[in-house]
């Protein structure tokens, strides 16, 4: 400590700095720059000493819970010890995180920490990669003094369908209950008890459902913890892994894959700054698990008199190629559409994409009609930093805890920390709701007109004048016309017109396949409609499932049925692939290389991890056969030269201009229906990497419909009846409950819902595609 | 039946009131409704919740942190009969075996008549005073087991009831405070002067 005198002077002479972030601190003797505001133990862990720790979490607030961390800190006053994780560096502070002291506060602490723990580490998942374990070794005392009994609970408890709690096992170190609470916001575990007997739990029969929670498995330095999926599948030194990127939805979060024996066992969070922040939503961690279902497609199908029936390649690429020559000869082009791709790669989309050129195809989206206007992506982009740091979030979406989960995490926190101010509007309410500054309703269908006299009232213009501005954009109801949203945003960009707008999607790559081009004269809904004139002789579906994810499922229905012929590129059968007539296996994430494009631009690459599922072949290269086969020159071999294509602009993202033009608003008047309907998406839902995953497979809520208590007894029927919803195309039977965040007048229903045990109907048959809202009448069933 | 009656509904909406945050009416409604019931079951745990606004699981964690919120039924009379240092010198193991004979129960325990429950305690701050108990947390000091004998006896016989109210009563949730004394709920994030006990000299604080 003979230092301190001299450290302390310096700065005083070298006032001059020209960094004014800059802090000149001791480190274990040596001299260190620290920024202001950094802790301790981050600062000495960028100089490369690494201080003992448990409870700290650099993403979130520091809480002194486990003083493993304590250090002999000296800021003038003599070196004295305290927790690092508390304390922020300060001008000429001496830090010894090696000396006696501080050696022997490390050691006593992990010795208490041992003491009531159950050392159960070769039956422990976390074995291998656990702090504790590892912090044990290099910074413990090596024994332990305690031979008393030590404090027992029931072995692992569930605390909800995917994490199960070893509550002799936790240290409370406060990480899984202080993200829970601070970081998703779902404060259903909590310490209880105390002394002795303080333990992590739920409240009883409240299990911890939180969309995120298997980020607490992830960062729990013990194995208290663990994920269903993952329990005692393999040993951490048996693990191979590759940083990869999540495709379940559009918001790309940066992953890890860990696989043993070719089969993938989980996704670790990767922390990315302008991303995830190390978190994952809970379906984007466990759907894996579908990778490796038994419903994968092993080889080619090809439609018999039978059925669908087993084939070989060659056989299967050949007939495919025949069915594009003689669409080709029949009718042209035109005749021709391609519908999906948002499921792929890059280069998957680039491939379909240049043989498309080629062909001089067209029809193609890779959006399914619940995507957002190419108009609204050539507006200027943001990006999820510039959304998080805003400091108005305007919100046009769908619920995004439902739909883009670690979004909604970064506009929380965006709230909560960096004190952004939320304006939203909605349809339904949302996991935002409660923390945005202005949360304003609004009926389906007439919202331009509300978002304007919202925007012009005093407090909330002068709130957009005084910073940066940020429009999250997505379809908040799929059974309303997309140029309702168009009209929206326009109207807030009147208000605020050098606000940038996030597009959200939901499907993990639509911004690159959009922007591979994927995106032609006709949309979804344009292309389904002329195959239901028959004016379609092939369709190509690119991971795609238009029957079970098309808002308006009669006109999907209709189209498929009156479709010439249908090649489905697909990894699980899916209920449209099963009409197809020819049916190639294509390799999953976590199976094929290549980059994905999320919401924002931002490319990033995904990693093969294990081997393909039987024959499955990644997309691309069926496209790159079929154009071998119809004698195109693509001018690409291999996926080098499709990711060479792919050219960022000057912010390092990938996009393009679509020059599209905003779709008219047909504004509507009123009906003599009683209802108007919002349908949105949950997290879980009927998409099969969700229902072929074994650990998901049960979380969808289900059907139904969702009203609000006054107009159901109106209605005159209670909670959990059967309903005969009406529209002006047809009727469907659901269960309705009651639910108070509805509004009045409307009445909510989740999309795209595995069908329950009562064969219920599927609300989308109400929903009419060329309609600007959809309008339904309730009827109950006597 | 342990939700809030409508006597203590109105009552938890005016201690809420009383803070600039729902949340912050947490324990003197655990209060409340153990006034209510005696003790606080779950029910009443969410019924808190709704009220002031967190999950059912934050009501539990915040409430069983202390001592003297019970979440299991507890007789009209609660026998605390402390168990530390100085009590436990001066013969309190004694005491807890006479009134362990006399119930019938062991320390943890009701009389299945639901009229007492036993508890050994930890110190009560009483330890001049050793051996101690309370009833209700109303303190009996210099117990002998005699002494405990005749207390359970005189608790049976309803002689006490004046001077022992029933558990849960501790009084402090009951004060309403007059329209014209009331100070107001002040937002901590809207109140920008000093902490009232540091004299602030804005030149001389650097
Ligand atoms: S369960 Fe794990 S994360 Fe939670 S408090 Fe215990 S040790 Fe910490
Ligand atoms: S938020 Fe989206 S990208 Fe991130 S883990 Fe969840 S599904 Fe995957
Ligand atoms: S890491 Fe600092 S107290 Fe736990
Ligand atoms: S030891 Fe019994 S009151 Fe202190």
């Amino acid at each position: 400590m003979s230092t301190t005198e001299e450290t302390g002077a310096e700065p005083e002479e070298a006032i001059v700095e020209p960094d004014p972030d800059a802090v000149a601190i001791t480190i274990n003797g040596r001299s260190v720059t620290a920024r202001r505001g950094d802790l301790v133990i981050a600062a000495a862990e960028r100089a490369g000493d690494y201080i003992p720790r448990f409870c700290y979490h650099p993403r979130m607030s520091s809480v002194g819970m486990c003083r493993q961390c304590l250090v002999e800190i000296d800021t003038g006053r003599g070196p004295m010890l305290q927790p690092s994780c508390m304390v922020t560096v300060t001008e000429g502070m001496v830090v010894d995180t090696e000396s006696e002291t501080s050696k022997r506060a490390q050691e006593g602490i992990l010795e208490l920490l041992l003491a009531n723990h159950p050392l159960d580490c070769p039956v422990c998942d976390k074995g291998g990669e656990c702090p504790l374990q590892d912090q044990a070794f290099s910074h413990g005392p090596g024994e332990s003094r305690y031979v008393e009994e030590k404090r027992h609970y029931e072995k692992p408890i569930p605390i909800s369908d995917l994490v199960f709690l070893d509550r002799e096992r936790c240290i409370l170190c406060d990480r899984c209950t202080r993200f829970a609470d601070e970081v998703a916001g779902d404060a259903l575990i909590h310490f209880v008890d105390r002394g002795n007997a303080t333990q992590v739990n739920t409240f009883p029969d409240e299990p911890f459902s939180s969309y995120f929670s298997g980020n607490t498995v992830q960062i729990c330095p013990v194995g208290a913890l663990t994920a269903k999926p993952y329990r005692f599948k393999a040993r951490p030194w048996d693990l191979e892994q590759v940083d990869s990127t999540c495709t379940s939805c559009s918001v790309g979060c940066r992953i890890s894959v860990h696989s043993s024996r070719d089969r993938i066992l989980r996704f670790q969070g990767v922390d990315d700054d302008a991303v995830n922040w190390g978190w994952l939503c809970d379906r984007g961690r466990f759907n894996f698990e579908s990778v490796h279902s038994d419903r994968r497609l092993a080889d080619p199908l090809i439609r018999t008199a039978e059925g669908l029936a087993t084939t070989d390649w060659s056989s299967a690429l050949s007939l495919t190629a025949q069915l594009v020559r003689s669409a080709l000869a029949d009718g042209g082009p035109e005749s021709i559409a391609i519908l999906g791709g948002a499921r792929g790669t890059n280069e998957d989309a680039l491939a379909w994409s240049m043989l498309a050129d080629a062909l001089g195809v067209e029809r193609r989206d890779a959006r399914l009609g619940d995507g957002v206007g190419l108009d609204l992506l050539d507006l200027p982009r943001a990006t999820i930093a510039e959304a998080a740091a805003a400091s108005t979030i305007v919100l046009l979406a769908p619920d995004l805890k439902e739909e883009l989960p670690v979004l909604h995490l970064r506009l929380r926190d965006a709230v909560l920390r960096s004190g952004a101010k939320i304006i939203e509007f909605t349809q339904t309410g949302s996991g935002l709701t409660r923390h945005a500054w202005r949360s304003i309703r609004h009926l389906p269908g007439v919202g331009a007109q509300t978002v304007a006299e919202a925007l012009a009232e005093e407090a909330v213009a002068a709130q957009l004048a005084s910073g940066p501005v940020v429009v999250v954009a997505g379809r908040a109801n799929l059974a309303e016309s997309a140029a309702a949203l168009s009209e929206r945003v326009a109207a807030v960009l009147s208000a605020a017109p050098d606000a940038r707008v996030l597009s959200v999607m939901r499907r993990g790559n639509t911004a690159g396949a959009l922007a591979a081009g994927l995106s032609g004269s006709a949309g979804a809904a344009q292309i389904l409609r002329d195959a239901a004139d028959g004016r379609i002789d092939l369709l190509v579906l690119l991971g795609s499932d238009p029957l079970a994810d098309f808002p308006d499922s009669r006109l999907a229905r209709t189209a498929l049925a009156r479709v010439g012929r249908i090649v489905s590129l697909d990894g699980h059968l899916s209920a449209s692939s099963e009409q197809a007539d020819i049916v190639l296996p294509v390799a999953v994430m976590g199976e094929k290389s290549g980059t994905t494009t999320n919401l924002e631009g931002r490319v990033t690459p995904v990693a093969q991890k294990v081997t393909v599922h039987g024959t499955a072949r990644p997309d691309w290269m069926i496209a790159l056969d079929l154009a071998d086969r119809l004698d195109v020159e693509l001018e690409v071999s291999d996926l080098g030269d499709l990711t060479s294509m792919i050219e960022l602009s000057d912010d390092g993202r990938w996009t393009r201009p679509f020059g599209a033009t905003a779709p008219t608003f047909e504004s509507v008047v009123g009906t003599n229906y009683d209802f108007r309907l919002v349908l949105s998406r949950r997290l879980y839902d009927a998409a099969v990497s969700t229902a072929a995953s074994p650990s998901l497979a049960s979380l969808p809520g289900g059907r139904g419909l969702s009203v609000h208590p006054s107009d159901l007894e109106r209605i005159g029927v209670s909670s959990g009846d059967d309903v005969k919803v009406i529209g002006s195309r047809g009727s469907v039977v659901l269960p309705v409950c009651v639910d108070d965040r509805v509004n009045r007048g409307t009445v909510w229903a989740p999309f795209n819902q595995p069908a329950g045990e009562r064969s219920e109907g599927d609300v989308r048959d109400v929903v009419d595609v060329d309609a600007s809202v959809t309008d339904v009448r309730i009827e109950r069933l006597s | 039946m342990s939700r809030f009656n409508a006597e203590n509904l109105s009552l938890a909406r005016e201690i809420i009131g009383r803070y600039p945050r729902p949340k912050s009416a947490l324990i003197p409604l655990l209060h409340l409704a153990q006034e209510q019931e005696g003790w606080i079951s779950e029910e009443a745990m969410r019924e808190i919740a709704e009220l002031v606004g967190v999950t059912p699981a934050e009501v539990r964690g915040t409430g069983t942190f202390y001592e003297m919120f019970h979440f299991e039924p507890i007789g009209r009379y609660l026998l605390n009969i402390c168990g530390t240092m100085s009590c436990a010198l001066m013969g309190a193991g004694d005491l807890l075996h006479a009134a362990e004979e006399e119930l019938g129960v062991r320390a943890g325990g009701t009389t299945p008549d639901g009229l007492i429950t036993l508890h050994r305690a930890e110190c009560q701050a009483a330890c001049t005073e050793a051996p101690c108990l309370q009833v209700n947390y109303r303190y009996r000091f210099r117990v002998t087991p005699d002494g405990v004998r005749e207390l359970i006896s005189e608790l049976r016989a309803g002689s006490l009831a004046d001077e022992i109210p029933p558990h849960g009563t501790l009084a402090t949730v009951r004060q309403h405070i007059p329209a014209d004394r009331a100070v107001g709920a002040v937002d901590p994030d809207e109140d920008t002067s000093p902490p009232s006990w540091v004299p602030v000299s804005v030149e001389g604080a650097r």
